[in-house]
């Protein structure tokens, strides 16, 4: 028992490294005076290398199903982390400067770390239990952070409405599980395959739903998405940037695993993960056409992205392209998502439409970048979001969902729309006055941020060989 | 070789970017001298390119994503020898055209050779993604373009642009995907797929792939009812930008309906011949009249250009046609077709470069505000008259000699198609010739007695425009040969 106990722990290090990082951090923030605080963000950097370093480590040789069958470490999941630090790593870079003068800032970084330790575990849950647990983490964390800033009003605001709808979403979720439960007569996704043939149809369509309802919050995919523009307008900007793709990752992971379990002889699962994606990206989309606040219609464009996203769900068990071309469309998206946000943060948070008029000439690297993850969301090859959506697409054609496609595409093109809106006044306006700036660290993390979006289209065949193959347990 | 004339002009854009301040007027003759690369490099590969042989030649390839089955693949055959030739020939000319800059000296050359580049790598890619990539960033590049100098209500026509060829794009990515779905292993190589014609025959989805394929195609050709973009954005464009636009752009929509939608799914193409030939000839009439009514010199000119790509894609519905024995027809129609590509190219890049001309001195398209130029301006005269002729389809300028082989093939297959198509040309010989009066002949109004004729700069951008228009209505032997061997493979059903 205790060799096996040792090799568990073994096999989830990052994990491990994620959760005793932060504890140290937390140790270093309640002791450390109060000019020694900016080094916590340099802590947490230590802490995310450490996670990164073991999680490369392991990509040679996945542990697989681990810690007695209720956690998966297999390549997927290692992918998943590796895209959740990039990601954290990238938030920490913007927040320095954001946070300088914030007497809490340890503390931030504390919970920074939690919430992407609950997105990881997510990303390998495969069993209940422990599906709830990385769920209740990275909410918990989560609602903190979207309104860390406790003396903004649309900070509180932010985090009080992402409460509400949280806590109803996990309410929901919690009572699914305890059905599936009843249901199966086990808690690990494996009993589910097994367990759920031959029980009551009714019943495991309401539970699905009741789960699915709190894997959308953390997507947010409808119908739990109202938090996104909320979060993404009002929220401290490098932790919005956060809160909008750990989630996804964590979620989108997890939710591709309970679909492969479950019968669907029983649970139609398929057909009601296409409507919840064409839904997402359709609504997402047309909330966004008239938004004169850049950050809210980037929150509503990450709900349509969702949308997009979960057509690897649809696709799962049908085609081979359904793991790539969701690690793909994940990656793409967060890091699209992380050079858009941090042009907003390197900005001092500008958010009003108005304000970005004429500033093309103004500061062309950051409008360059803004453009180049515009243009990966709505798909112009050669970035990385076009390598994404024509995986996504491909996959879901083969899969009998082709009306998916199509759908996408028309959602696409109005896409352009909200992003020209932008766009064309910043470049055809006359040139507007320059904006004060957030500070080096916020302009080399858009640069990177935007490279890296440009870099994985171009030179996607290492990451198509690494994801063409992998496999997805699920117990 | 091909490779370079993509990425030098790509790598110069991005110089040119980097100029500092100080030197910025060094943008423009580094871009007119870098665009001269291609076109030396096109000039070779017509000397290298051997009409005997079927298929694709000088063709360059190096593995890209091959988990997908996605390569950078680039060569040449007949027809797109001669639209790589055409687009050299046209961002030369359009980058040596005066302009007025608005103070941006190196984002306009850097936006210019960018488009050209992409503009190149979407005649020469012979592989779908590829192929896809420069379709897609050709919009990117002209949507900046027009935005940023155009004049009017440029940002409108932009978006306007940007958002229908958008749609139009990635109804074409779903055909693509549709095809790639179907070959086994799975390749985007466009030589493979034209080799072994992987789609079936019937079935629903072979239909959906063409009606993906022809969508996208037919927005950026543009066909009728699809067209509505093109005139806000040609008319609110500066002069070298609606030249690209008609003279490259657009040739995209017709080349991909040769390249992909017949090369690719030849059987499928032939249930859908007659209805593209209608939609065709629909354009033909629809354009023609429409250009008619206009006022305005640029409106009028854009129209003229949707019923001359009607001609086009009357042609190219007439050579992909069910028909044995009418090989020969069709092969003429489809020889008519690339070469009318090519003239429409050159004399409608003309006369938007004219009219560009006409705007800087006078500030305004509207024709009634002119009258009687002909006596102050005889070059700017003679060269819009060439070109306004060559467009009607005079015999001895290049129109004729591809409206007649357009006519001469259709008649063929679709007489009454052709018969009543041929009322297209009687209707804008009659508006250019209104045109023309309105413009030169009559009146001088006073305000325009300092009016002055084209300037060397002009010149030197109008003059191979023009020559070429006479020289191919006079000896087109030696670009028939190079596109009649493209025709042969084509209608034969030849497997290069």
């Amino acid at each position: 028992m205790t060799s096996e106990m040792g090799q568990a722990a073994i096999d989830v290090l990052p994990v491990l490294i994620f959760a005793g990082g932060a504890i140290l951090l937390i140790f270093y923030v309640m002791f450390a005076p109060q000019r020694l605080q900016v080094w916590s963000a340099m802590g947490a950097i230590v802490v995310l290398g450490f996670a990164g370093l073991a999680t490369g480590w392991y990509l040679g040789d996945a542990p697989g199903m681990t810690f007695f069958g209720t956690f998966a470490a297999d390549r997927t999941w290692l992918w998943g982390t590796l895209i959740i630090v990039v990601v954290t790593v990238l938030t920490v870079a913007l927040s320095v400067e954001w946070f300088r003068t914030d007497a809490r800032q340890g503390e931030y970084y504390v919970l920074l770390l939690l919430s992407a330790l609950g997105a990881v575990l997510l990303a390998g849950a495969v069993d209940l239990m422990e599906f709830i647990v990385a769920m209740l983490l990275s909410s918990v964390t989560g609602f903190t952070l979207a309104a860390f800033h406790r003396k903004s009003r649309a900070a509180t605001e932010a985090g009080i409405k992402y409460y509400l709808l949280g806590a109803l979403a996990n309410g929901a979720m919690a009572y699914g599980v305890a059905l599936l439960f009843g249901l199966s007569g086990g808690t690990s996704f494996g009993d589910l395959r097994t367990g759920l043939v031959g029980a009551d149809p009714m019943a495991v369509v309401v539970a699905f739903g009741l789960v699915t309802i709190g894997i959308a919050f953390k997507l947010g995919a409808v119908p739990a998405h109202q938090w996104m523009p909320d979060v993404a307008q009002g929220s401290p900007a490098p932790a919005a940037a956060f809160l909008l793709v750990a989630g996804k990752v964590g979620a989108l992971i997890v939710l591709m695993r309970l679909a492969m379990v479950l019968p669907e002889t029983v649970v139609g699962w398929r057909p009601l993960v296409a409507v919840i994606a064409a839904v997402t990206m359709t609504l997402g989309n047309l909330a966004a056409l008239w938004q004169d606040d850049v950050r809210r219609m980037l929150g509503w464009s990450s709900v349509s992205q969702t949308g997009y996203g979960l057509l690897a769900v649809v696709a799962v068990g049908r085609s081979d392209l359904a793991v790539p071309s969701m690690l793909f469309f994940l990656a793409a998206y967060a890091l699209g998502n992380m050079a858009a946000f941090a042009v907003v943060v390197s900005l001092r948070g500008l958010t009003a439409r108005e304000s970005f008029r004429g500033l093309g000439s103004a500061h062309p690297w950051l409008m360059g970048a803004l453009v180049v993850s515009f243009l990966s969301f709505v798909g112009i090859p050669p970035l990385g979001g076009f390598t994404a959506k024509l995986l996504l697409m491909g996959a879901v054609i083969e899969s009998g969902y082709a009306w998916l496609a199509i759908l996408t595409v028309i959602n696409s093109a109005i896409s352009l729309f909200y992003y020209a809106r932008i766009m064309g006044p910043a470049y055809f306006d006359p040139a507007g006055e320059p904006r004060p700036n957030m500070g080096r660290l916020a302009f080399w993390t858009v640069g990177v941020a935007t490279v890296a979006v440009i870099a994985i289209g171009v030179v996607a065949q290492p990451l198509m060989d690494a994801w063409q193959a992998l496999v997805l347990l699920a117990g | 070789m091909l490779t370079l004339a993509i990425f030098v002009p790509l790598l110069v854009a991005a110089i040119t970017l980097a100029i500092p301040k100080k030197y910025e007027h060094y943008a423009r003759p580094l871009a007119i001298g870098t665009s001269f690369v291609p076109l030396a490099i096109v000039i070779a590969a017509w000397a290298q390119f051997d009409i005997g042989t079927a298929g694709f030649q000088l063709v360059e390839t190096t593995a890209w994503i091959p988990s997908l089955g996605v390569s950078y693949t680039v060569g040449v055959d007949g027809l797109s020898l001669a639209l790589v030739a055409l687009t050299a020939l046209l961002f030369t000319v359009s980058i040596i055209f005066p302009i007025d800059d608005h103070g941006k000296p190196r984002a306009y050359f850097a936006t210019f050779l960018f488009l050209e580049a992409i503009s190149l790598g979407v005649f020469l890619s012979l592989d779908l993604i590829l192929f896809f990539v420069f379709w897609d960033l050709s919009l990117v590049g002209m949507y900046f373009l027009i935005g940023i100098w155009g004049h009017g209500d440029a940002q409108r026509s932009a978006l306007k642009f940007f958002l229908y060829t958008l749609l139009g794009s990635l109804a074409l990515l779903l055909g693509i995907l549709g095809i790639y779905l179907y070959t086994d292993p799975r390749t985007f190589n466009m030589i493979d797929i034209i080799a072994n014609l992987p789609v079936p025959a019937g079935g629903l989805g072979p239909v959906l792939i063409f009606f993906g394929l022809g969508l996208g195609f037919a927005v950026k050709t543009p066909l009728v009812p699809f067209h509505t973009w093109l005139p806000p954005a040609h008319v609110d464009a500066p002069a070298p930008a609606s030249t690209i636009l008609a003279g490259v752009l657009l040739k995209m929509g017709t080349y991909g309906f040769i390249r992909i939608s017949l090369q690719m799914m030849p059987e499928t193409f032939q249930r859908f011949a007659l209805p593209l030939g209608i939609l065709a000839v629909i354009s033909i009439l629809y354009g023609a009249l429409v250009a008619m009514a206009q006022t305005n010199l640029k409106r009028l000119i854009a129209y003229t250009s949707v019923n001359h790509m009607g001609y086009v894609i009357l042609g190219i519905a007439a050579a992909g046609a069910l028909g044995v024995g009418s090989e020969a027809s069709r092969s003429l129609a489809m020889t008519g077709a690339v070469v009318e590509m090519v003239a429409h190219g050159l004399i409608t890049g003309a006369l938007f470069l004219v009219s560009g001309s006409i705007l800087a001195r006078g500030e305004t398209y509207e024709l009634d505000q002119y009258g009687g130029l002909a006596g102050r301006a005889p070059r700017l005269a003679g060269i819009t008259m060439l070109a306004a002729f060559a467009s009607l389809g005079l015999p001895g300028l290049a129109g004729f000699v591809a409206e007649f082989q357009i006519f001469a093939g259709t008649l063929g297959v679709f007489p009454w198609l052709a018969g009543i198509g041929l009322l297209g040309i009687v209707i804008t010989a009659a508006l250019f010739l209104r045109m023309i009066q309105q413009v030169f002949l009559g009146d001088l109004p006073v305000r325009w007695d300092g009016w002055r004729d084209l300037s060397r700069a002009e010149l030197y951008a109008l003059v191979p425009l023009a020559a070429l228009v006479v020289i191919i209505g006079v000896a087109p032997a030696w670009l028939i040969r190079v596109v009649d061997s493209l025709s042969q493979v084509v209608t034969a059903g030849i497997v290069p």
